[in-house]
């Protein structure tokens, strides 16, 4: 640590440790860092920090040419006490401070179990063949949407044609989609990187609820449109471009509340997208106020329908929460062709770090729960479920395919495949990385080629994974894997959890 | 071209008005309607359409360009995300009108619903329009983030009974609310002020009254006996200190 270091806040997370025998007072972490925890002390000629203003991002340490730097966690600790923890005495003081709400960025960080690391996967032995990817066909396609009750041929000239009609659809070549992240909570680089990739991968991004910038309208076929509370951007060119429509109920990271997206990032490009004055917090009321009940649900869905003659599928986006297989009927029955549920461990640009820690519950009870209500009721096949809210890896996306998804959402891992690091100050609209910031010398960090380069990346490496997975399992198309809970078993679950998940316990 | 929508599911009615656009049909007559949903929905083009009956939930929503004049009362959702164009009612119409309004026009005679204009939009010079003749209830420009909404308090609201409901204006951080009458302080929410107008606002004012009169066949003199106030949000960011930034990296 260098002498004269600053400690503005004795309580604060990190320490920027600096080796200075290595530092060669080039002020590469000075310009890098946008909360300004590292500056330049021209009497020494010295580098300095001041630890209480850096957020743990590891930008100047990326960036460090001589490697000089380590962020460490602040090592001082108050006395051991079993409940009351350091997040709690801390955020105690900054409310005493501030009286406010505490805002915060990304997925729940709290450690309630991940049952996905209590499920573990089925593989051939013997008694069937497991299948090699590399040399067999293996088979990814997935289509999202509506499927008929029955499907009906007839002859004509003696050739077998299909008399069915069938419900519009979206085409996946891999059960992956980037989940809603809205222009102006992320930046346009950003966007145009997840839509180049869903365009050139086969599968979809999402807009969130922030419109689609006019660049990329171009995007479009594999493009789905949000229709929230705040209606930002919503226009019938909009809806008439995209290859199908979500209406957001709610957000993992926020169920039952609205969005407030801070008015540091509504720039005049933003601005003009979500149609709201310069600098003005762009409000998302906490409901849509024209739906109270599944039938005003229904209400909006058909006018969605007909505002473009019934040729895309609807999305309805909930937050899993305890009721979510009820809710989630009842979203089938008012018509819907997609529902999509976003599990408590979903991320966010800005949430209430109570609301984000607390409410909801997580994707995997949530989503066996609904499949298993859908098809007892026997309507799971008038809609497909897109699960979302954690997905890390493709081991997630598999079990949760077998655990009754149709295909995932991913947006934390979208944003750690371009540099993000967790650090939760999305809401600052300073992301180091460039990712969530629309200043444009933070976003220009974030370079569209590279970002979609390392997004095709990150998608590729889980498609071969899956068909790994499948192959293991002798399955050779996902459709066979959906649902399939046979192929899974739990470990340290309870009989409840157990019932819940649909699965036997390992050993069974 | 005239379309007798009795017995007509809406689904059926709107393929035959999409139909009936689609074959160059500028001037449409609906009559018996009677509850249909979504006419006019998500509509292109310099098109009339006129309605005699009442029409169902989500009239003219997504619409961008078309007109459509409801001889009747209308009922909820008129002008939802609307984007361009006008929508006339020659009576009442119910709650949540104009929602996330975008442009275009609005003009209802009579009394107007819950949460009207509920987070109206604007930019630069497509601006929003509500006009509403007589009272509105609760909510009136909740969330308003830009656009013009009117209330005339016509049609015997004058002095009888509240021209507005409470909390009007609650979280309204753009835009501009006429009211020709008065508000009691308990009624405005908290993140609006009344203001008086001033020349401008009659600029703007008084070609929106006058088309609105033109449109409705009403005295525009008569309209304007009678003082407006203006609503002005207070701040752009009326939640901006609800929340904290933790600076300090706690």
């Amino acid at each position: 640590m260098a002498l004269g270091d600053r400690w503005s806040n004795p309580f604060c997370n990190f320490i920027v440790d600096r080796d200075q025998d290595r530092c060669i007072q080039c002020q590469v972490c000075v310009n890098q860092c946008p909360y300004e925890a590292n500056f330049y002390r021209a009497l020494d000629d010295t580098v300095v920090s001041d630890h209480a203003l850096c957020t743990g991002c590891h930008r100047c340490k990326a960036l460090c040419p001589t490697s000089c730097i380590t962020i460490r966690l602040n090592p001082s600790e108050f006395r051991p006490h079993a409940v009351w923890t350091e997040r709690d005495i801390k955020n105690a003081y900054l409310q005493a401070e501030t009286g406010s709400i505490i805002l915060t960025g990304i997925g729940c960080d709290r450690d309630y179990p991940i049952y996905f690391d209590h499920i573990l996967l089925d593989a051939c032995q013997v008694t069937n063949p497991s299948i090699d990817p590399l040399r067999e066909p293996m088979e990814l396609r997935t289509y999202l949407g509506r499927k008929p009750e029955a499907v009906e041929f007839e002859f004509r000239d003696g050739k077998p044609r299909l008399k069915t009609q069938l419900y519009p659809q979206l085409t996946l070549e891999v059960p992956v989609m980037f989940s809603a992240m809205s222009y102006g909570a992320v930046n346009l680089n950003f966007c145009e990187g997840l839509s180049r990739v869903a365009t050139e991968a086969g599968t979809y991004w999402n807009t969130g609820e922030g419109g689609l910038h006019p660049d990329l309208y171009q995007y479009g076929k594999h493009t789905i449109v949000q229709v929230a509370s705040g209606r930002f951007g919503v226009n019938k060119d909009y809806l008439d471009v995209a290859a199908a429509i979500e209406i957001k109920i709610g957000q993992g990271a926020k169920p039952g509340i609205g969005g407030h997206l801070p008015g540091e990032k509504v720039t005049a490009e933003v601005s003009r997208t979500r149609m709201i004055p310069v600098g003005s917090d762009a409000l998302s009321p906490a409901p849509q106020h024209d739906i109270y009940s599944i039938e005003d649900l229904r209400l909006l869905i058909y006018a969605l329908k007909e505002a473009t003659e019934y040729t895309k599928p609807v999305s309805v986006k909930i937050a899993a929460v305890h009721n979510s297989a009820a809710i989630a009927s009842g979203i089938v029955r008012a018509g819907a062709d997609i529902v999509a549920i976003d599990g408590l461990r979903g991320a966010t640009g800005a949430a209430p770090a109570m609301i984000r820690d607390h409410v909801g519950i997580p994707i995997e009870l949530a989503l066996a729960s609904v499949d298993q209500r859908l098809r007892d009721e026997g309507i799971r096949h008038q809609a497909s479920i897109v699960a979302a809210g954690g997905f890390r890896n493709s081991a997630d996306v598999v079990k949760a395919i077998a655990l009754g998804a149709d295909a995932v959402y991913i947006g934390t891992a979208a944003m750690v495949a371009v540099g993000c690091t967790l650090c939760q100050k999305c809401y600052t609209g300073k992301c180091p990385w460039g990712i969530t910031t629309n200043e444009p010398s933070l976003a220009k960090r974030l370079n569209p080629d590279i970002a979609a380069e390392r997004l095709y990346n990150l998608l590729r490496g889980w498609a071969l994974e899956i068909k790994d997975f499948m192959g293991a399992m002798g399955i050779n198309a996902i459709e066979s894997l959906r649902g399939n809970r046979e192929r899974l078993r739990g470990l340290h679950l309870t009989d409840r959890e157990l019932n819940i998940l649909g699965i036997k316990h390992a050993g069974e | 071209m005239i379309i007798d929508a009795n017995g007509l599911y809406y689904r059926e009615l709107n393929r035959l008005i999409r139909e009936a656009v689609a074959a160059g049909e500028t001037r449409i007559h609906l009559f018996n309607v009677n509850g249909q949903r979504y006419i006019g929905d998500g509509l292109k083009g310099r098109i009339t359409i006129t309605i005699d009956g009442i029409p169902g939930h989500d009239l003219a929503a997504f619409m961008n360009g078309p007109t459509i004049v409801v001889n009747n009362n209308a009922q909820d959702g008129v002008g939802n995300t609307m984007n361009d164009g006008k929508v006339v009612v020659r009576g009442n119409a119910g709650d949540v009108l104009g929602y996330g309004m975008r442009g275009g026009k609005l003009f209802v005679q009579g009394d107007v619903g819950y949460r009207v204009g509920i987070h109206m939009k604007s930019y630069k010079s497509q601006v929003p329009v509500i006009i509403a003749g007589g009272a509105a209830a609760d909510f009136f420009g909740e969330y308003m983030a830009g656009g013009i909404m009117v209330l005339l308090g016509l049609n015997g609201a004058e002095g009888n009974r509240p021209v507005v409901g409470d909390y009007l204006a609650t979280g309204m951080h753009g835009g501009v609310i006429y009211i020709r009458g008065t508000v009691e302080e308990h009624q405005l929410g908290k993140e609006v002020g009344v203001k008086e107008l001033e020349e401008e606002d009659y600029r703007v004012l008084r070609p929106l009254l006058e088309e609105y009169c033109q449109d409705l066949d009403l005295d525009i003199e008569e309209v304007f006996q009678g003082d407006f106030i203006k609503l002005l949000p207070v701040s752009h960011r009326p939640y901006g200190a609800l929340y904290a930034l933790n600076q300090r990296n706690f």
